[in-house]
C-alpha cells in the first residue's frame, strides 16, 4: 500500500547525533513522523536528509517507568485530563538513518559532519520527497546500515512512503524494485521478500 | 586531428536501437552480450546481424546463440514469485536477463577514412561494456556493398531492409553450391543467381535443367507461375530440349532439339554410368576393348549389332571378354538404347551448337522434359560437359599462347550433384575435375543438391561460395560447414533457418557469413526490380531474337 505524504511541519529537534543517524525528540507526545518518511535537519550550512525508523514513547527519565493510572477512569483520554503533568513526564523519540545531504547539490551519500544537537527536524514536503526519491542510490545506504529494526522493513516502508510523492506510484515502485534487483540480484530469496513489501 | 581521422558522428549511424552490452568474450568463442532491460529476449533471433560499438572500432557480428541468465544461481531451485507481475517486472533485466552469443565477423572503421576502405577481418575483440546495437543500413552496406555492375542483390538480412549483395564476378571465379532440403527454395535461389549472373554479364550459363524449371517458366511452392530466363532475357537465352514433345506441350517453343548419336557416346561416358546401369568393373573395361575393335565412334553400334551365337562367341574370344561380362554390358547398353534422344545418326553435333550459343554470350538451358531418369541426366550432362570443357581448355591454352582474349567464363549448373561428385566417382568425372581446377579454364560449376554429404569432401572444400537453405541432417550440415571458421556457431544458425525463403551464405563472394531472406521473385514489381523488359517490349525483342537465332 502506498502511503500519503505527511503534512510538512517542524516535528521536533535532534537530541543525539552521529554521522549515520540521529535521534530526535518530538514536540508532540505520540506524534512521530511515519515510519519510512523523509525528514530533514540542518547542520550549519548543509541540510541533512534522513529516513525515520524506530519511534518510541517512554519516560523522560531513564529507569523511571510510568505507572498505570486509569483504573478509576472511563476513557483512556481521561487519564491525561486527570493528570495533566504526565504529558510533561513522557516523551516521544524517533531515530532517523541519514541518507544524504544538500549543499549546493543534492547528494545521496553520508554528509561530511553529523547533525547538530537541538537542530530542528522537519518533515519534508511532497516536492522534496519526489525530488529526493528521483534517485534511488539511498537504498544502498539503508541496505548497508546497521540499524536495530529490520533493514528490509525500512527499505519497504521508505519506498512505499516515497511512492506517494510520485504521479505514478506503481511505476516508481517498479523502478525501485529494479534498483533493488540490481543490488540484491545475488540473493533472490531476500529480493523476493523485499519486493513483496513494496506492494 | 585531420579530417579523415575524424570519428564519424553518431548521427550517421542512426537507425536501429541499443540492444545491450558486451560482458564477456574471446576471439575464438565469440562474445557474450547482456541484453538491456528494454530489449525483450523473445524479439531476438539467431542469424541476425548486430553492430558492436567498441571504443576504437565497430564490429559487425552475427547472433549465434541466445541464453537466459540469472544473477543468482539458485534461481532454478528457489524461484521468485513468478505469479506476481510486479516482481517479474522488477527483476527482468537485472536479476534475470537475456544473453546473446555474438560472433564478431568483420571490423568496421569508425573514422571517415575507414568508410571508404570497407570491412576488415577481426583480429581482436571489443572492450568490456561496448554497446551492442542493431546494425544500421550503413553498417550492412559497408560490408555487402550496394547493387552495382558486379554486385547482385540477392536478399535482405533477417529483420532488416538493407540489401545483401553478392559479388558475382568473384562468385563465378570458383565453383559454388546451393544446398537445402527439398522444398526449401533451392530452385528459387538458383533461378535468382542465374538471372543475376546473366544480368551482370559475369559469365555465360549452361543449365542442365532436369525438371524444366529455368528456361521458360517455373512454378513457385504456392503454385503460381514464375518467369524463367527466356522470358526475362529473350535475346540472351536459348532453350534446347531433349524431349521436344514435352517442351511443346508446355507451350514453349524450343530453340533447338538435342539428339545424340550412338557414335557420340565415348567409352569415358560409360564409366560414370557404372552404378546407375549396374555394370561390373570388367564390363566397363570391356567397353574399351570394343572401342579398340570398332573405333571410338562405332563401338556402341558395334556392340549392339545383331550377331549369330557363333559370331558372338568368336568376337568375345578375340577380344578376350567373358560371356557374363558381355551379357552385363549388353543389358546396360540396352537401357541406354531405350533413351528417346539417342539416335543412330545425329543430324548435327549438339556440342558445336551449344558452343556457338555460348560464344555469342547466349545462355543455354537444356530441358530434359520427361527423360528425367538418372542415366539420361548423367549421360547427357557428363558427355556434353566433357566435350565443352575440352574446347574451353583448348581455347584457353591457345589464348594464352597467342595472347588473345580467353573464352567467356562459363558456369555449368548441375542438379542432383551428388550423382556426379560422390566420393566414388568424383575422381574420374569431368565435374570433379572442374570443381578442383577452379577457374583455370574459365569453366566453373554451380552445383545444386539436397544431400551435400553425398558429395566428395575434396570437392566440397573447393566450392568457393555455399548458399544453403534449411538442412536438418547432421551429416549434411557437417559436410556443408567443413572448413568454415566458427563452424559450431553456424551450425546452430543453419539448423534453425526457416524452411522457406531463408538461406545462409558464406564463402568467397560474401565478406562474412550472412543469413538472408531471399528477395521477392514472381511479381510484376520484382521483374521490374530486376531491370528487365517485359510486356510489349519483351515480345518485340523476343521476335527479334528468334529471327536472330534462326537466321544466325
Amino acid at each position: 500500500m502506498t502511503g500519503a505524504i505527511a503534512e510538512p511541519s517542524r516535528v521536533g529537534e535532534v537530541v543525539e547525533a552521529s554521522t549515520a543517524s540521529f535521534v530526535a525528540q518530538c514536540y508532540e507526545l505520540h506524534q512521530p513522523p511515519p515510519l519510512g518518511s523523509l525528514v530533514r535537519t540542518r547542520a550549519g550550512s548543509i541540510m541533512i536528509y534522513a529516513i525515520v525508523f524506530n519511534a518510541r514513547t517512554g519516560s523522560i527519565e531513564p529507569g523511571r517507568r510510568p505507572i498505570a493510572r486509569g483504573q478509576e477512569e472511563e476513557e483512556e483520554g481521561d487519564i491525561f485530563k486527570s493528570n495533566p503533568q504526565i504529558t510533561k513526564l513522557l516523551r516521544t523519540d524517533f531515530e532517523a538513518v541519514v541518507v544524504g545531504y544538500r549543499d549546493e547539490l543534492l547528494h545521496q551519500y553520508l554528509p561530511p559532519a553529523p547533525g547538530h544537537i537541538h537542530s530542528f527536524v522537519h518533515i519534508c514536503e511532497k516536492k522534496e520527497v519526489e525530488e529526493f526519491s528521483g534517485r534511488l542510490d539511498f537504498l544502498d545506504i539503508i541496505l548497508e546500515s546497521k540499524i536495530l529494526l529490520g533493514v528490509d522493513e525500512l527499505v519497504g516502508a521508505s519506498l512505499r512512503y516515497a511512492s506517494g510523492a510520485h504521479a505514478d506510484p506503481r511505476a516508481f515502485l517498479v523502478e525501485a524494485g529494479r534498483a533493488l534487483a540490481s543490488s540484491l540480484g545475488g540473493d533472490l530469496h531476500r529480493l523476493n521478500s523485499l519486493l513483496k513489501r513494496l506492494k | 586531428m585531420t579530417a579523415e581521422n575524424q570519428l564519424v558522428p553518431e548521427k550517421a549511424e542512426l537507425g536501429g536501437k541499443r540492444l545491450g552490452m558486451v560482458v564477456e568474450g574471446s576471439l575464438s568463442m565469440g562474445l557474450k552480450v547482456r541484453l538491456d532491460r528494454s530489449t525483450f529476449v523473445e524479439d531476438m533471433s539467431v542469424g541476425r546481424y548486430v553492430t558492436i560499438r567498441g571504443q576504437k572500432d565497430y564490429f559487425l557480428g552475427m547472433v549465434t546463440g541466445i541464453e537466459l541468465g540469472a544473477a543468482d544461481d539458485r534461481l532454478a531451485s528457489s524461484p521468485l514469485d513468478a505469479a506476481d507481475p510486479f516482481i517479474v517486472e522488477a527483476v527482468a533485466g537485472s536479476a534475470t536477463y537475456g544473453l546473446l552469443h555474438v560472433m564478431p565477423q568483420v571490423k568496421l572503421g569508425r573514422r571517415a577514412i575507414d568508410l571508404t576502405e570497407g570491412a576488415k577481418p577481426v583480429k581482436t575483440v571489443p572492450a568490456h561494456f561496448s554497446a551492442v546495437w542493431e546494425s544500421s543500413q550503413r553498417d550492412i552496406e559497408l560490408v555487402f556493398g550496394k547493387e552495382d555492375e558486379r554486385r547482385f542483390y540477392l536478399g535482405t538480412p533477417l529483420d532488416m531492409e538493407t540489401q545483401v549483395c553478392l559479388d558475382l564476378v568473384e562468385l563465378t571465379k570458383r565453383s559454388n553450391g546451393v544446398f537445402g532440403k527439398s522444398g526449401t527454395g533451392k530452385t528459387f535461389l538458383t533461378r535468382l543467381l542465374l538471372i543475376g549472373i546473366l544480368q551482370k554479364g559475369a559469365a555465360v550459363n549452361l543449365v542442365f535443367d532436369m525438371h524444366s524449371e529455368y528456361g521458360w517458366e517455373g512454378r513457385s511452392e504456392t503454385n503460381y507461375k514464375v518467369k524463367g530466363l527466356k522470358q526475362l532475357f529473350p535475346s540472351k537465352t536459348a532453350i534446347l530440349t531433349l524431349d521436344e514433345e514435352s517442351t511443346r506441350r508446355r507451350k514453349v517453343s524450343p530453340d533447338g532439339v538435342v539428339k545424340i548419336g550412338y557414335g557420340e557416346i565415348e567409352p569415358e561416358d560409360i564409366e560414370l554410368l557404372r552404378q546407375t546401369l549396374n555394370l561390373t568393373e570388367p564390363s566397363v573395361q570391356a567397353v574399351y576393348q570394343f572401342s579398340r575393335e570398332f573405333g571410338r565412334d562405332g563401338w556402341l553400334s558395334g556392340l549392339l549389332a545383331r550377331r549369330t551365337e557363333e559370331e558372338t562367341a568368336e568376337l568375345l574370344a578375340r577380344l578376350n571378354v567373358h560371356e557374363s561380362t558381355y551379357r552385363n554390358l549388353l543389358r546396360g547398353m540396352e537401357r541406354l538404347r531405350r533413351l528417346p534422344f539417342l539416335v543412330d545418326e545425329a543430324s548435327h553435333l549438339p556440342v558445336q551448337r551449344i558452343m556457338e550459343y555460348l560464344d555469342r554470350g547466349v545462355n543455354v538451358v537444356l530441358e530434359f522434359g520427361r527423360v528425367t531418369s538418372p542415366e539420361s541426366y548423367i549421360l547427357v550432362a557428363n558427355m556434353l560437359t566433357r566435350r565443352i570443357h575440352e574446347q574451353y581448355v583448348e581455347r584457353t591454352e591457345m589464348a594464352l599462347g597467342e595472347g588473345r582474349q580467353p573464352p567467356r567464363p562459363l558456369v555449368i549448373t548441375l542438379e542432383e550433384a551428388h550423382r556426379f561428385l560422390s566420393h566414388e566417382v568424383a575422381e574420374q568425372t569431368i565435374f570433379g575435375r572442374i570443381a578442383r581446377e577452379m577457374r583455370k579454364y574459365n569453366v566453373t560449376l554451380l552445383v545444386i543438391d539436397q544431400r551435400p554429404s553425398g558429395i566428395d569432401e575434396e570437392v566440397m572444400s573447393q566450392l568457393g561460395t555455399k548458399i544453403t537453405c534449411l538442412l536438418d541432417n547432421e551429416r549434411d550440415i557437417d559436410s556443408v560447414l567443413t572448413g568454415v571458421a566458427g563452424k559450431s556457431e553456424l551450425k546452430g544458425v543453419l539448423a534453425r533457418l526457416e524452411s522457406k525463403q531463408q538461406a545462409l551464405i558464406f564463402g568467397h563472394a560474401v565478406p562474412v557469413p550472412v543469413v538472408i531472406r531471399t528477395r521477392e521473385y514472381g511479381s510484376a514489381d520484382s521483374y521490374r526490380g530486376l531491370g528487365v523488359a517485359h510486356g510489349a517490349d519483351a515480345k518485340r525483342r523476343s521476335g527479334e531474337d528468334a529471327r536472330e537465332v534462326w537466321e544466325g
